[in-house]
Parts: structure tokens; C-alpha cells; sequence
């Protein structure tokens, strides 16, 4: 760590509005993991819980504070970001705190409900109908505020993605308010929202998101940057889309998706190939040395585990011949994890750790425990995915090849569960650093930095963050 | 700098052009294929008031949170796409229905080191439709899925 690190200060006042979302955002991380953590020992220990959380609300719960969450970091990097993108002033900070508030209480009202047993039916969608409304009504301010900003302003490449995925990301959102009575069809639909998230427009929010980083960290070439974002998003969207047929396999659906979803969900490796190149290809080439090297680990961190996650670990599951046995297995679920761990949650990571120095009033700090978490989550993480992987392997040999009962298979993967259970406790410990490192009280670090704190007191010049 | 003005221009033409058309391909499956479900696939039995009562049943307790239907879910508990198959169903119908229904109502087993599914609020009337859904999920045409009985 460099001596004598500016005080970071946001450029844009309104940027500041970002800094309530990354707090809820976090907050609801640390909830998530915890009952992702009780959902866990419940495989260890059956009767954990069994009364008053049963096994599914607990899932319930850990899936649904994980979309909730990642969303509210979503719109708090938008809000971030969009100033210095447009060099335009957020168009109504007031409209973005009443959205926050709407996302975050409907939210929490749907997790208390969970607890009471009020909830639908169909994963990852059980909220009650009302809070699916009241997402979609805050969903539309953000749109409108968002857009506002972007018309009135200077429009980048990034600043036109991220807010293009967001777009798309709403429009996709309404097919959760379709619910046929027949289950294929609501299967058929339900993807439109899952898939199409995951892997169609939120890779666009990704894209903008990486690029925004690469920019401020590495200060390459925007022209550059911009390209990569356009052949990025293009194959996204090219592969993503008929990729969904990879779900559409065994669920009723035409048999000629199984040559399109192997195809085309193959060629889903391609984005995330990509993002990789792109990511340390620029960090690479770039000259500058950014204080905040935290935030320059957590992104390249996020191209690369994205990219064994959901590239990787999604191609060794995505051939139709293959998917015909290990469909709705331990392979899913260490698919599921990595995926959503290295391309989402690593990416609100990186944005955070970014901007909460600024919007802190800070100099980077805490950057030794910040990458201490770093390691510790994202090492917990993979043996969590390799423990699921093994135990998967296992299960589709004696369940779907010799035809084995389910419980009976079940009994034999006791100690994968075992060691899914203890990385998972390495997560939790991994992000309770983090949320330390990023909220807590800033460490003195040893350099000579302090010079930076007087002339805050003193009123000096904020300097912006990342200036040339 | 003229050459790489000109083909991020092109590469975001590019980006926009092939998406739409992407996306009319997809769209334009996806309603052969919702065609295909209602006039194949999902055609061998009357999707009745009971199947489609049965389906609440199942959405309202969540069995989706720790089981899977046709592969999706949770993988804390048996598949249930084809668990009429699984108690007899083919061979006796009437067994099989007892059988289910005398099964979830005698939850939670209380057997030591054992998964526990909890005891659910289902009247008679809500467990005969429940089943009468598993029995029409088990008719879905889902090209040879699950590879073996066991789910
Ligand atoms: C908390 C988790 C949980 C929930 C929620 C749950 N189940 Fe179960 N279910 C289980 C477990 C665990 C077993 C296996 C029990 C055993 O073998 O001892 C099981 C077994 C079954 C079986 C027997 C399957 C077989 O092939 O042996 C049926 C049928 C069933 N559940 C139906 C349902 C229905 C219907 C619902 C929703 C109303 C439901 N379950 C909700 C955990 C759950
Ligand atoms: C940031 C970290 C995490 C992310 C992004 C995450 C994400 C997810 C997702 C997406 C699912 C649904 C999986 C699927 O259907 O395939 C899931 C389920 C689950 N997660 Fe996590 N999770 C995280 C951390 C944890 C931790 C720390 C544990 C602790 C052991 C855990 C335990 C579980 C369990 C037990 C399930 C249910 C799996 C099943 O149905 O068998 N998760 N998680
Ligand atoms: C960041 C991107 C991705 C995320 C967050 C993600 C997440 C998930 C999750 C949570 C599931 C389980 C869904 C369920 O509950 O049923 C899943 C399933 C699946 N994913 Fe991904 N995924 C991503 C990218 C990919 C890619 C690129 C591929 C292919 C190359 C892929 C292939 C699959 C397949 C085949 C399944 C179905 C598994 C089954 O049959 O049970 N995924 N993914
Ligand atoms: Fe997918």
C-alpha cells in the first residue's frame, strides 16, 4: 500500500445514495449465508430444526435473501456508477431511498412470512403476490431514475449496458406473475425468469460492471473497453437465450431442444471465456497501480471463478446425454453455488469494495483483512463445490445408473455433507471478516498515511476517486 | 482510431441486430413449444379441476423446497415426478393412492438420524387431488426421464 493515499471522496454528491443500498445489501448477505449455514446442518444433522424451521423454509429463505440481496447491490452500483458515467447528477436522490425502502421492507416482510409459513410455491418465486408487486413497483422507479440520469447525460457504452440489463431484467421479471395450472408450462415460463436472469441479462449488468471496474482500476482506453463490452453482451445474449433449452430437456418439452440446449448452452462458455480474457487481459496492459488493490482481487476474482463456476461447472452438466443423469442432483447444487458465487456475489464485492472507501470518507483500508476474507470465502466456497461434485458423482452412479432409492444413496454421502457443512462454516467466517473489513472502523495502517486524515480534518481538496 | 471507431460501431450493431434476432427465434420456439406441451406432451390426461387443485396443494406447502418434480427443486428429498409410478401406480391405481396419501399423513417418522418431512394441514378432499397430480405429472411425455424408477 502506497504512502500518503488520498482521502477518497465520491466525485458526484448523489453518488452517496449508493452507500444505504450497499449496507442493506450487505446485512442480507451475512442472513443469507447464515441460512444457507442451517440449511446445511440440516443434511448433518437431520433433526436440526425439524420442528420449527423445517429444511424448506430455511431453503427458502438462503434462496430468496440471495436474490433479494444481489439486486439491492445491483441498483446501489447503478447509482453509483451512473454519475460519473453521465457526469450527470443522480435525476432524484429522494426516489431512490423510497425505492430502497419498498425493495428492502417487501423483502423482509417475505422472509418473516416464511417463517410463518406464508409463502408460494414454485422456487426461488415464493414470494406473496403482493411482494412480487411491490418489487416490481420499486423495480420501475429505479428504472425511471436510472434512465432519467442516463438521458440527461453523457451516454457511455458501460452506462447504456448496465442500464439495458436492467431493463431486460425487469421485462424478464414478469413472467413470475404467469402461474399456469399446467406444470410444464409453468416450468416453460418459470425459465424465462431464472435462466434468462442468470444467464442472458444479467451478464449484460456484468459486463458493464467489469468494464466500469477495468476502467477506473487499470485506466485503460474506454475505445478498448467498449468493444470487448459489445462482443461480451453479444455473445450473452446470442447463446443465453436458446441456451435455456438446457432446462427444457426432460420437462415435457420438444425433443429437438435437446441438440439447441446443448448447443447453444455450450457456447453459454464463451461470455464468460471472454469476460476472463477481457478482465486480465486489460489489468495486464493497464499501467495504473490503484491503491485499492482489494477491489482489483475481487474482480479479477470474479471473471476467473465465473468462469469455472458457471462456465466450467455449467458445461460438465449441460449435454443433454450427460444432464439425463445428473439432472436435480449434488451436481446442480455445485453448480448452483459457484455460479451465483463467482459471477454475482464476487461482482457486488468488487463494486463495494471499490466504492465504500469513498463513500466512507476513507483511504483504502483494511485491505489486508478485505483479501484475507477474499481467500477465505472464495477457497470455502470451491471446496464446497468440489465436496457437492464428488458426493454428486457419487449419487448419479448408485441412484441413476444402479438404480439405487434416493435415501438410500443418501446415507452414503454423509461425510461430503460433513465437509460441505465445515467450508460452509469457513464461509460464514469469511464473510463476517468481510463485513468487518468493509464497515467496520478503519484500521491505522503502519505507513505514514496519517498525513491523509489531517488534511480531511483540514478541509483539503477531496481528491476524486481514480483520477488520472 | 478511425478503423477501431468504425468496428465498435459495428460490434454494438452487431450486439443489437443478433440479439432481436435471437430473440425471435427463442420466442418463436418457445410457442411451438407451448403448442406442443398442450397438444402432446401434457394431452394424455384432462388436466381436471382435481389435477389443478392438487398442484396448489403442492405450491402452497412448499414440497418444492425439498423435493424435485421432473429434475427440479431441492435435492433434499425423492423425486416426485414419478412417485405414483414409484408406489404401484400402473399396476394398481387404488393402492397406489392409499399408499401416498397414508404416507405423507404418517410424517414426520421421528426416526433417529433420519430426514424428517413435517406433518401438513391437507384435508381428504386436498390429499385426493394431490395425488390425482401426481398421477397426471407421471403421464407428461418427458422423453425417458427419470433413467431409473428410483428418481
Ligand atoms: C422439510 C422437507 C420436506 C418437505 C417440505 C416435504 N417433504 Fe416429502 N419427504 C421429505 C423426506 C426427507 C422424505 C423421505 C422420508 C424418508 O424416507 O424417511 C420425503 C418423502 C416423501 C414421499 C415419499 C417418496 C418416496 O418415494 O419414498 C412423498 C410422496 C412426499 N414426501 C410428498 C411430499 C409432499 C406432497 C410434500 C408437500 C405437501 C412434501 N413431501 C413436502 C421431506 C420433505
Ligand atoms: C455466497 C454464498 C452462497 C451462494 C451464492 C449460495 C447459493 C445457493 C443457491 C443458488 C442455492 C439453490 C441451489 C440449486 O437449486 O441448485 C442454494 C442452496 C443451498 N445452499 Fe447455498 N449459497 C451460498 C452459501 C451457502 C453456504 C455457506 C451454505 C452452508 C452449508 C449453503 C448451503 C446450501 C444448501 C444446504 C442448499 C440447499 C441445497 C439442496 O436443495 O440440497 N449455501 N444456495
Ligand atoms: C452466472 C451464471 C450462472 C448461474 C448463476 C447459474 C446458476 C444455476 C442454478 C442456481 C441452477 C439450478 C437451478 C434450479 O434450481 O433448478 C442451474 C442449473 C443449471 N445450469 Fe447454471 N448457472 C449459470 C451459468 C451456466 C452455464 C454457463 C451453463 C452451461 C454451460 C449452465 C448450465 C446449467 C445446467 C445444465 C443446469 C441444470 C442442472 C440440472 O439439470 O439439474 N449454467 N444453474
Ligand atoms: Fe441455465
Amino acid at each position: 500500500m502506497a504512502t500518503a493515499q488520498p482521502i477518497q471522496q465520491p466525485k458526484y454528491a448523489t453518488q452517496r445514495v449508493a452507500y444505504p443500498f450497499f449496507v442493506v445489501a450487505l446485512a442480507l448477505f451475512a442472513g443469507q449465508v447464515t441460512f444457507g449455514l442451517l440449511a446445511g446442518t440440516v443434511y448433518v444433522f437431520p433433526h436440526f430444526l425439524a420442528e420449527i424451521f423445517p429444511f424448506h423454509i430455511l431453503r427458502m429463505i438462503h434462496t430468496n435473501l440471495l436474490l433479494v440481496w444481489l439486486i439491492i447491490a445491483f441498483f446501489g452500483a447503478a447509482y453509483w456508477i451512473l454519475p460519473e458515467e453521465t457526469e450527470q447528477e443522480i435525476y432524484s436522490p429522494k426516489l431512490a431511498y423510497i425505492q430502497l425502502a419498498i425493495f428492502a421492507l417487501a423483502g423482509a416482510a417475505a422472509v418473516v412470512g416464511y417463517m410463518f409459513g406464508v409463502h408460494g410455491g414454485r422456487h426461488y418465486l415464493e414470494q406473496p403476490l403482493w411482494v412480487k408487486f411491490a418489487f416490481t413497483v420499486s423495480f420501475l422507479m429505479f428504472l425511471y431514475n436510472g434512465t432519467r440520469t442516463l438521458i440527461a447525460g453523457r451516454k457511455t457504452s458501460v452506462s447504456i449496458i448496465l442500464m439495458l440489463g436492467l431493463w431486460l431484467a425487469a421485462i424478464f421479471w414478469l413472467f413470475a406473475f404467469y402461474h399456469p395450472a399446467n406444470l410444464s408450462l409453468d416450468k416453460l415460463y418459470w425459465w424465462y425468469v431464472v435462466h434468462i436472469w442468470v444467464e442472458g441479462v444479467w451478464e449484460l449488468i456484468m459486463a458493464a460492471l467489469l468494464g466500469y471496474l477495468v476502467i477506473k482500476l487499470t485506466g485503460v482506453d474506454r475505445e478498448i473497453v467498449d468493444k470487448w463490452l459489445y462482443v461480451i453482451v453479444a455473445l450473452a445474449l446470442f447463446t443465453g437465450l436458446l441456451g435455456t433449452g438446457h432446462h427444457y430437456y426432460w420437462i415435457g418439452t420438444p425433443a429437438y431442444w435437446q441438440w439447441v440446449g446443448s448447443l447453444f448452452s455450450t457456447l453459454e462458455v464463451l461470455p464468460f471465456f471472454a469476460m476472463l480474457c477481457f478482465a486480465f487481459y486489460m489489468v495486464w496492459r493497464g499501467g495504473r497501480n490503484h491503491p485499492n488493490k482489494a477491489a482489483l482481487l475481487w474482480t479479477l476474482g470474479c471473471a476467473a471463478v465465473s468462469f469455472f463456476g458457471a462456465g466450467v461447472w455449467g458445461f460438465m452438466h449441460t449435454l443433454s446425454p450427460v444432464n439425463f443423469y445428473t439432472h436435480g442432483t449434488q451436481i446442480t447444487a455445485a453448480h448452483g453455488h459457484l455460479a451465483f458465487y463467482g459471477a454475482y456475489v464476487m461482482l457486488n464485492i468488487a463494486i463495494m469494495t471499490y466504492a465504500l472507501p469513498a463513500l466512507r470518507g476513507r483511504r483504502p483500508y483494511n485491505q489486508i483483512l478485505n483479501m484475507w476474507a477474499f481467500w477465505i470465502t472464495t477457497s470455502a466456497m470451491c471446496f464446497m463445490t468440489f465436496t457437492l461434485t464428488f458426493g454428486g458423482t457419487v449419487q448419479v452412479h448408485l441412484q441413476r445408473v444402479m438404480g439405487m432409492g434416493f435415501m438410500e444413496v443418501q446415507d452414503d454421502l454423509v461425510l461430503f455433507y460433513v465437509m460441505r457443512w465445515g467450508s460452509g462454516i469457513a464461509v460464514v467466517v469469511g464473510v463476517l471478516l468481510l463485513l468487518w473489513a468493509l464497515l467496520g472502523p478503519a484500521r491505522r495502517e503502519p505507513e505514514p498515511g496519517d498525513l491523509a486524515a489531517h488534511e480531511r480534518n483540514a478541509g483539503a481538496e477531496p481528491e476524486p476517486v481514480g483520477a488520472r | 482510431m478511425l478503423s477501431e471507431r468504425f468496428s465498435k460501431a459495428a460490434a454494438r450493431n452487431v450486439f443489437y441486430g443478433g440479439s432481436a434476432i435471437f430473440l425471435v427465434i427463442f420466442v418463436a420456439l418457445t410457442a411451438h413449444s407451448h403448442w406442443y406441451i398442450l397438444a402432446r406432451s401434457t394431452a394424455h390426461a384432462e388436466l381436471s379441476e382435481s389435477v389443478i387443485q392438487g398442484k396448489l396443494v403442492f405450491e402452497r406447502h412448499s414440497c418444492i423446497n425439498c423435493h424435485t418434480i421432473l429434475g427440479e427443486g431441492a435435492y433434499f428429498a425423492p423425486e416426485l415426478g414419478n412417485v405414483w409410478e414409484r408406489f404401484g401406480g400402473h399396476e394398481s391405481p387404488e393402492g397406489a393412492r392409499m399408499a401416498i396419501g397414508g404416507y405423507i399423513r404418517a410424517q414426520p417418522t421421528g426416526a433417529p438420524g433420519r430426514r424428517q418431512m413435517p406433518a401438513f394441514d391437507i384435508s381428504d378432499e386436498e390429499m385426493d387431488a394431490l395425488v390425482d397430480f401426481f398421477e397426471w405429472v407421471d403421464g407428461i411425455d418427458t422423453k425417458g426421464w427419470p433413467p431409473e424408477i428410483s428418481g
